[in-house]
C-alpha cells in the first residue's frame, strides 16, 4: 500500500541501476530526510501513521521515527491543523495532512484566517513555517466530495504558497523546499500522480529520483516539453495527459506543442508563461480545477495585462466546466480535462 | 492568598480598566456628533473587556512570559495581564507602524512573541493554535503551559470540542478558560446553550472542569493556580468557566437594547467591589488605591502618547509581510 518499490529501469545504462520511485515514495523520502536533519519536523494527520497516509505520502515514517514524530490524529481537522499552526509559531516545522482537499470545508478558518494571515497581521514578527498537504483530483469515480482539485481556492487567498507537483522528482524537491520555507506552504498532490498500486498509474508516476536531499524551487515552472506551435500551461496530472497528447499529435499531425508544468501556483512563474507564449503565440490552459474565477482565468489575465498582442489566436481553456464532479464514469470523464478534450482544444486553437 | 498577591491582582485589574477607559475616550473622541465606526484615530470594531478583568488577572497571575496565551476578539485585559508590551499594543490599536503588528492587525489581532501572546477575532478558533504551542512546549525543556481564553458563546463551536478532545487525548499542558459574560453579542446563554455550566463539558473529555461564580478574582486565582499547576506537572488540560460581567456593550456603538438588566450592571463592577474587600481586609487604603490608579494612568497615557507619535504606515508598504 505504501508503494515503496524501488525498481531498476529497463532503459538504464548497463551496470547502473537507476533508482525509480513512485511520487508517493518520493514525498515520504523527502519528509524522512528532513526529519533526520531537523528534530522540529513532525507529521500529523489522519492515518499518517501505521497506514502511511491514505495516498502513501507518509509511508514508512512511523516505523522509522516513531509515534512521537508521526502522529495519527482524531478526525478533528480544525484542532490538528490549528495545532500545527501553534507548533509552527513556536519554531517547529510540522507537516499536517488534510486527507482530501475537499475536506477544507471543516477547517478552512484555521487555514485561511490563521495559518495564512498570522505573519501579515503580526507585521512580520511571527512566522508560521508549516506544510499543509492534501490529496486532490478525480478520475476514479469518487464523486462530488472526494474528487476536487480546489488549488485555485487556496491560491486565491493571500498568505499561503501553493505547490502542485506532477512527478516523483519534483515531488521530493518541492516537499523539501516546502519544509524549509518559513512561510506556510499548501502542498497538493493529485492522487493520479502518486503511483498508487490501487489506482490506474500514469507511467510517469514512477521515475528516477535522486537519493540525496535537494530542493526544487517554489515559484518556478518547468518546461516539460519544448515546442513551437502552441503553449500549453498546465499542472499536476494534466501535465501527463498533455504530454501524451503532445506526443500523439507530433506523430499524427506534425504539431509541436510546448508544455509548461507550473509546479507552483503561488508564487506563479509568470515569466516562464509569458516567454513561452511570446514564442508560440498560441495558448491553451489545462486545469483540473473549476474553470471560472480560477487558475485558467488568472493565466489569461496575466498574459493580457502584459501584452495581448502576444496571442495570435484567442486562447483556449480546458477545465472543469463549473459543475460538481459527477459519479458516473461517463459523466465524470465528460467534465475532466481528458486527453480527448485537450486534443480537441489544441486543434481548435491551431485552427483559429 | 497573601496581601501582595491580592494587591497585584488589584493592580492588574486597575491597569486594564484604566487602559480601556482611555481607549474608550480616544475611540469616541473623533466620532462625534454622528457615530461612524470607520472614522477617527481608532477606527473599526472595538470590543472592550471592562468587567472581565478578574478573569485575566486571576489566571495570568500564574503565568510566566514564556507561557503562551491565546485570547479572543475582546483581548485587552488578557494581553495586559500577561504582560504584552503596552505601548506597542496601543500603537497597534491606533494602526501605527510602531504597533505590535506594524498596524496590520488592529485590536483583534495582537501578536507579542516576547510573551507568546496572540488573539483571534474568530470565535473559538484561538484554541487550536494554543494546543500547538502546548504541543511544542511539552516536547521542549521546562514546564511551559498554554492558556486559551474563549467566551461562553464559543463553547458551542466545533473548534472548542475538537480542541478539548485532542488536548485531553495528548495530555497537553493547556488550560481552557471560558469567560461567561452571559451574552453572545445579544443572545443570552440560556437561548444558546443546553446546559447551565460549560464546565460540565469537561467530563465529556475526561478532564477536570470547574465553574467559578460571581466574577471573584480570589476564587479565579485559586482555581487557575490548580489548573496551571496540573498542566505544568504534565497531568493534562483543565477547563475553567468563569462567570464574569460584560460591563459595556459587545462593541462600542452597541445600544444594548436587548439587555433587560442594564440598569443593574454598573453596580456589579468587580473593581470597586474588590477595592472595598481589600480595604476591609486592611490590605489597601484610599491613598494606596489612588497611588495604584495614578501609576496606571501614567503608564496608559504614556502608551497613548507613544501610539499617537508613531507614524502611520506608508501606503506603499501595504503589500509587505504577506510572506517572509
Amino acid at each position: 500500500m505504501s508503494a515503496t518499490e524501488t525498481t531498476t529501469a529497463s532503459g538504464a545504462q548497463a551496470g547502473q541501476a537507476e533508482r525509480r520511485l513512485t511520487t508517493a515514495r518520493a514525498i515520504s523520502e523527502g519528509i524522512a530526510q528532513e526529519m533526520e536533519r531537523d528534530p522540529g519536523v513532525v507529521v500529523l494527520g489522519e492515518d499518517v501513521g501505521a497506514y502511511g497516509g491514505i495516498f502513501g505520502a507518509t509511508g514508512g515514517l512511523l516505523e522509522r521515527f516513531g509515534p512521537d514524530r508521526v502522529l495519527d490524529t482524531p478526525i478533528s481537522e480544525t484542532a490538528f491543523i490549528g495545532l500545527g499552526i501553534g507548533a509552527a509559531v513556536e519554531g517547529m516545522r510540522p507537516i499536517v495532512e488534510l486527507m482530501f482537499a475537499d475536506f477544507f470545508g471543516v477547517c478552512m478558518d484555521q487555514i485561511y484566517n490563521h495559518m495564512a494571515k498570522i505573519h501579515f497581521e503580526s507585521g512580520g514578527n511571527v512566522k508560521v513555517p508549516m506544510v499543509l498537504t492534501m490529496a486532490a483530483g478525480g478520475g476514479y469515480s469518487d464523486a462530488e466530495q472526494h474528487s476536487q482539485c480546489l488549488w485555485g481556492t487556496f491560491a486565491h487567498l493571500p498568505g499561503m504558497k501553493v505547490v502542485v507537483p506532477s512527478n516523483p522528482a519534483d515531488a521530493k524537491g518541492l516537499m523539501i523546499s516546502a519544509i524549509r520555507d518559513d512561510n506556510p506552504v499548501v502542498y497538493v498532490f493529485h492522487k493520479g500522480v502518486m503511483g498508487l498500486p490501487w489506482m490506474a498509474k500514469n507511467p510517469r508516476s514512477i521515475a528516477h529520483v535522486p537519493e540525496e536531499p535537494y530542493e526544487t524551487p517554489i515559484g518556478k515552472a518547468t518546461v516539460a516539453r519544448e515546442g513551437t506551435d502552441a503553449t500549453v500551461i498546465t499542472l499536476s496530472l494534466s501535465v501527463h495527459h498533455t504530454l501524451d497528447v503532445a506526443d500523439k499529435m507530433a506523430k499524427q499531425d506534425g504539431v509541436d506543442l510546448e508544455v509548461i508544468d507550473l509546479r507552483s501556483l503561488v508564487p506563479l512563474d509568470t515569466e516562464t508563461v509569458l516567454s513561452s507564449v511570446a514564442r508560440t503565440g498560441r495558448l491553451l490552459v489545462v486545469d483540473e480545477d473549476y474553470q471560472s474565477f480560477g487558475l485558467s482565468g488568472e493565466i489569461a489575465a496575466r498574459v493580457a495585462e502584459t501584452d495581448p498582442g502576444l496571442l495570435r489566436a484567442p486562447l483556449r481553456r480546458v477545465a472543469v466546466p463549473d459543475v460538481p464532479i459527477p459519479y458516473a464514469r461517463s459523466l465524470e470523464q465528460a467534465v475532466l480535462p481528458t486527453p480527448e478534450r485537450i486534443e480537441a482544444a489544441v486543434h481548435d486553437l491551431l485552427k483559429a | 492568598m497573601d496581601d501582595k498577591t491580592r494587591l497585584d491582582l488589584y493592580r492588574v485589574m486597575v491597569l486594564s480598566r484604566t487602559f480601556e477607559e482611555a481607549i474608550l475616550r480616544e475611540y469616541h473622541a473623533d466620532k462625534k456628533p454622528a457615530f461612524d465606526i470607520g472614522a477617527g484615530l481608532v477606527p473599526g470594531e472595538m470590543h472592550l473587556s471592562a468587567g472581565q478583568e478578574p478573569v485575566a488577572a486571576g489566571v495570568c497571575a500564574h503565568l510566566r512570559p514564556e507561557d503562551a496565551v491565546t485570547a479572543t476578539h475582546r483581548p485587552h485585559h488578557v494581553a495586559i495581564a500577561h504582560g504584552v508590551d503596552l505601548e506597542k499594543m496601543t500603537a497597534e490599536i491606533f494602526g501605527r507602524e510602531g504597533g505590535l503588528g506594524r498596524g496590520r492587525g488592529g485590536h483583534m489581532h495582537l501578536f507579542d512573541p516576547n510573551v507568546h501572546f496572540s488573539c483571534s477575532g474568530i470565535i473559538a478558533e484561538g484554541l487550536p493554535p494554543a494546543l500547538g504551542q502546548a504541543f511544542a512546549f511539552k516536547r521542549g525543556e521546562g514546564d511551559r503551559v498554554a492558556v486559551a481564553f474563549t467566551g461562553e458563546g464559543a463553547a458551542n463551536q466545533g473548534a472548542f470540542h475538537e480542541s478539548l478532545n485532542l488536548a485531553a487525548l495528548w495530555k497537553l499542558p493547556v488550560v481552557f478558560v471560558v469567560e461567561d459574560n452571559d451574552w453572545a453579542i445579544s443572545v443570552p446563554r440560556d437561548v444558546s446553550t443546553a446546559i447551565p455550566s460549560n464546565a460540565d463539558r469537561a467530563a465529556a473529555y475526561g478532564m477536570p472542569g470547574q465553574r467559578i461564580a460571581d466574577n471573584d478574582v480570589d476564587a479565579i486565582y485559586t482555581a487557575a493556580g490548580d489548573a496551571v499547576a496540573r498542566a505544568r506537572a504534565g497531568e493534562g488540560p483543565t477547563l475553567l468557566e468563569i462567570h464574569t460581567l460584560r460591563l459595556w456593550g459587545h462593541f462600542e456603538g452597541d445600544p444594548q437594547a436587548y439587555r433587560p438588566e442594564l440598569a443593574d450592571v454598573p453596580g456589579k463592577d468587580p473593581i470597586p467591589a474588590y477595592e472595598q474587600r481589600l480595604t476591609e481586609a486592611g490590605v489597601l487604603d484610599a491613598a494606596a488605591a489612588q497611588a495604584i490608579k495614578d501609576e496606571a494612568s501614567a503608564r496608559v497615557e504614556k502608551a497613548i502618547a507613544f501610539a499617537k507619535a508613531s507614524p502611520v504606515p506608508a501606503p506603499e508598504t501595504a503589500l509587505q509581510y504577506v510572506f517572509t
